[in-house]
This record gives C-alpha cells, structure tokens and sequence, in this order.
C-alpha cells in the first residue's frame, strides 16, 4: 500500500507496510502512481505525452521503481496480521498506572471528559495507602520490564499534592530493589503551582502536562474557576515559572497542552500565542464531546482545520530554519528509531499494560473510561479480575478494526483511541473516522518535516 | 539529479525478531511518536 502526497514543493510517497519514505520527482511520482496499474508500454506512452523524456529515462526509473519494490521498500505486501506471539509480548505484564490521586477539581471547565474532575461519581483524594498498594501492584505485575510509568491524574492532582510527594518518595525507595525505574508525570492545570511545586516538579517529574488553551479569550471561554472567572490570568504567570525554572533541568520534559474546538479552528492562532509566551514544547488537541454540542467540531471545520495543520508544518520548518524551533507533539515523528511492528499493531496499551486506578482502588483499562462501572477490570487488591474484558482490549488493534484495513496510515496510529472509538460507535473496536481525518493530515505534515529536515541537512 | 531518494527508515520486518520488550513509554489524545 503506497500513499502519495504533494507539500510544500516536495513529491512524498509513504510505502505504509515497510514505513519506508521517498522523495521522488514528479516523473518518478507518476511512474509509481501508475506501477501497480498498468503495464511498462502504458506508463511510458502516458510519461512520453507529458513530459520530454526519451525512452530510456522512463526505462530507467521504472527499473529503480522495480528494484525498491524487489527490497520491500515499495508496495510490500502486509505481513504484520497478528499472531498468538504478538499477543504473547504483552499478556499479563502492567508497565504504567494512572494514578487518579484527586477525584476534583478547582477549575469547571465546560469541555472536561472528566465532567469537571469527579468522573461522574463522587468527590475524591486517594490516600496514602491507596496508592502505596497500586505501586506494589504495579510493580509485582510488571513481569521483567524495568521502565515503569506512573501519571498523576485527576481531577487535579495539585489537591492532593501531599499524597503525590508521598508516593513518590516511596517508588523510590523501593524502585533499586526491585530493579525498577520509574518515571513521573504531572498533569495540571496550574492553579496550585508554587515554588514547593516547581521544586518538586522539576526534581521528580520526567515530564509535566500544562493545560493552556492559547490566547486569552480562547482559554477563559472555557476553562473557569468555580466562580466563573477565567483563568488564563492566574495559570500563566505561575507556568513561564516553572518552565523557566525547569530548563536548567537535563533530561526533563514539559509540554503546555491544549484543546481546540469548533470555537477556534484558527488554532494557529493559539499556537503562536504559546511561543509569545516563551513556551517551545506544545501540543494542541481537538476537542472530543457530543457532537450535538455548540463547541463540536463539525465536518465543515475539516477544511480550516487542515489547513491548519499545515501551516503549523510550515510554520515550525521556518523557525527551525531561522534557529528558534519548537516541538509540536503530533509532529515528532521518528523515522530510523521510531516504534516497532508490535507498538504500531498494538497500540497505546491501554486494558492491558496500561490500566487507570481511582482514588478507591479500582481499575480501568484507562483514565477516559474512568466512571463507566461495565469497564471496571479489577482492583489494585486482587489485580485483575475481569478476565474477558482485558481480553478484549488485548485484540483490540489496528488488524481488528476492518474499517482500518486499506487505510495507508494503520501502522502510525496503530487502530487510534480506544476510548473515541466507544464514545463514537459504542465499541472499542469501532473507528472514530473525524479523528482519523485529523491524524493523517498530521502524519502527512510531519512526515514532510522530516523530509525537509533530512534533505536540509544533506544539502549543507 | 536521483529521481527517487529513500529516507533512512527503521524496518519494521526486522523489528519482529528485535522489538516487542515494552521499555518504551506508553503513548496517547500517539505510536508514531514514540521513541524506541
């Protein structure tokens, strides 16, 4: 499967089963649009009327067309279905929690999957014990893994940040006898950042998630304090803080996140405003939520929207170029040390070695299932129970979904979002085609990142 | 002037016999992105 797309001045083609990236002119892009079409006579005679060539050129590079096909690189036949081994790779090992440490919150932001941090349930901070026992559980079911991952997760965890400093004390007291790393993440939205945070954050944290929308009025139309008060105001000064404090920090990663909606499709907009504030590392999500709400993208904001994204493209190689670059998440594509078969078949994880603890100790194959009891797995004292459900997130993957069968971009998203496909169609196996839009609009960009990049790098 | 250049991709064939150990982080709202 071969996909072809034209950016920026470059002629890019995407073999998708061998990952493989060519930049191609445009004789050996329509040579490789009609290859599988139609037979050597019929291309040559279609080059010839098209373009001044002799005979041999067109020879030439239907031969060089033949040869990358030969090497796998070009219309490689799909050899990836899963096995009973890929499956085998993963069974019964847990390698990251979600600690939900605080069932609350104290902004009331209109557009929170959460329903304001409460997960539709009552209001809750974990204690102590709790998430002692769900990092014991975490690390008896690790099996041989020594990387472990533990976010915390709310509602907002600041609320609980006793509870937080605790826990982390203790995985690393016990983390070199178990022969275990673990690795932090904070995500917040700023409203308790102080220096105690900061210091702690920027020790502790691997990586801290910063909730900001964009420009002011973008972030105050949703995200309010239980007053009603915007909060752009009160989070912005408080996260340049700890950013700036953070960079003198090796190995630490920040990211300020972002949701956009049918409100700002001009989120570019948004993304600049980011920068103007001095923060480099950003990511801005698309809304998820009932479609029948006003702030829903619609199917008419997909145009805006990936024009969008390609500004941002263009936007991001121009400030490389002028030395000022900045990272933008969807587009940190990695192409010689990016993930494996099994990652890119299986996905996030999510049900099986990623599970969600609430503050009473129960499981859930992920934080966006949290507060649906038919996906309780189990809990952090008896591990997991419901054997059949876990089961079914296990095969739940990209080969699953027949939707995603001759979809070009199936080993980049591996399937998509477990949690967007139920809350689309009612079925994890199901496909949430709007967000499949928006990925491959943002694989296209950030495979032409990297094309540009490359090709920079070799011309200097 | 080459008519086609191939970027330097990991392959993803080899990757059956040498990936799957799961030391990477856990991706979500992706793959791609991931760092082995």
């Amino acid at each position: 499967m071969v996909h072809q797309f034209k950016f920026a001045g470059y002629n890019i083609v995407l073999d998708s089963i061998s990952g493989s990236v060519h930049v191609v002119d445009d004789v050996a892009y329509d040579v490789i649009s009609m290859f599988e079409k139609c037979d050597d006579s019929e291309i040559k005679r279609a080059l010839l009327s098209r373009y001044e060539l002799d005979e041999r050129d067109i020879d030439e590079c239907i031969e060089d067309v033949k040869a990358l096909k030969a090497e796998g690189k070009l219309f490689k036949e799909d050899s990836f279905k899963p096995d009973e081994s890929f499956f085998e790779k993963r069974r019964g090992v847990i390698k990251a929690l979600c600690l939900h440490v605080a069932h609350t919150c104290n902004l009331n932001c209109e557009y929170c999957f959460a329903a304001q941090g409460k997960y539709h349930g009552e209001r809750a901070l974990m204690s102590f014990e709790v998430g002692k026992r769900a990092l014991d559980f975490l690390v008896e079911s690790s099996g041989s893994r020594r990387n472990l991952e533990v976010d915390f997760f709310g509602g907002e965890p600041l609320m609980n940040f006793d509870v937080v400093k605790k826990l982390v004390a203790y995985a690393r007291s016990i983390e070199k006898d178990a022969g275990k790393r673990f690795r932090f993440i904070l995500t917040t939205n700023g409203m308790l950042i102080d220096d105690d945070v900061i210091d702690f954050a920027n020790r502790e944290m691997d990586n801290v998630v910063l909730s900001l929308d964009g420009r002011r009025e973008v972030h105050d139309r949703f995200r309010k304090t239980l007053g009603g008060v915007g909060s752009y105001d009160l989070v912005v000064p408080k996260f340049q803080r700890l950013v700036k404090a953070r960079s003198a920090c090796e190995g630490k990663t920040y990211y300020i996140r972002g949701t956009y909606t049918h409100k700002n499709t001009d989120f570019l907009e948004d993304i600049k405003q980011m920068l103007a504030l001095g923060f480099d590392e950003l990511s801005l999500e698309p809304v998820v939520c009932d479609p029948k709400s006003e702030y829903a993208l619609t199917k008419e904001d997909l145009p805006i929207l990936f024009e969008q994204y390609e500004r941002l493209a263009l936007l991001m190689k121009e400030r490389r170029e002028q030395g000022k670059p900045f990272t933008f998440y969807h587009y940190m594509i990695d192409l010689s040390h990016g993930p494996c078969i099994y990652k890119r078949v299986l996905g996030c994880g999510s049900g099986t070695e990623y599970l969600a603890v609430t503050p009473t100790g129960e499981l859930y194959p992920c934080h966006q299932f949290v507060g649906n009891k038919d996906f309780v797995v189990g809990d952090i004292w008896q591990g997991v129970t419901n054997h059949e459900l876990v089961s079914r997130f296990a095969r739940c993957n990209v080969y699953s979904k027949p939707e995603c069968e001759n979809c070009w971009a199936k080993l980049y998203c591996a399937g998509g979002c477990a949690a967007n496909a139920f809350n689309a169609t009612g079925d994890i196996n199901g496909v949430y085609e709007y967000g499949c839009e928006l990925f491959k609009k943002r694989i296209e960009c950030a495979i032409f990142l990297k094309v540009a990049e490359t090709l920079e790098s070799e011309t200097k | 002037m080459k008519r086609i250049v191939t970027l330097n991709t990991r392959d993803l064939e080899k990757s059956k016999l040498n990936g799957g150990c799961g030391e990477c982080q856990t991706s979500c709202s992706g793959v791609a992105n991931q760092k082995c």
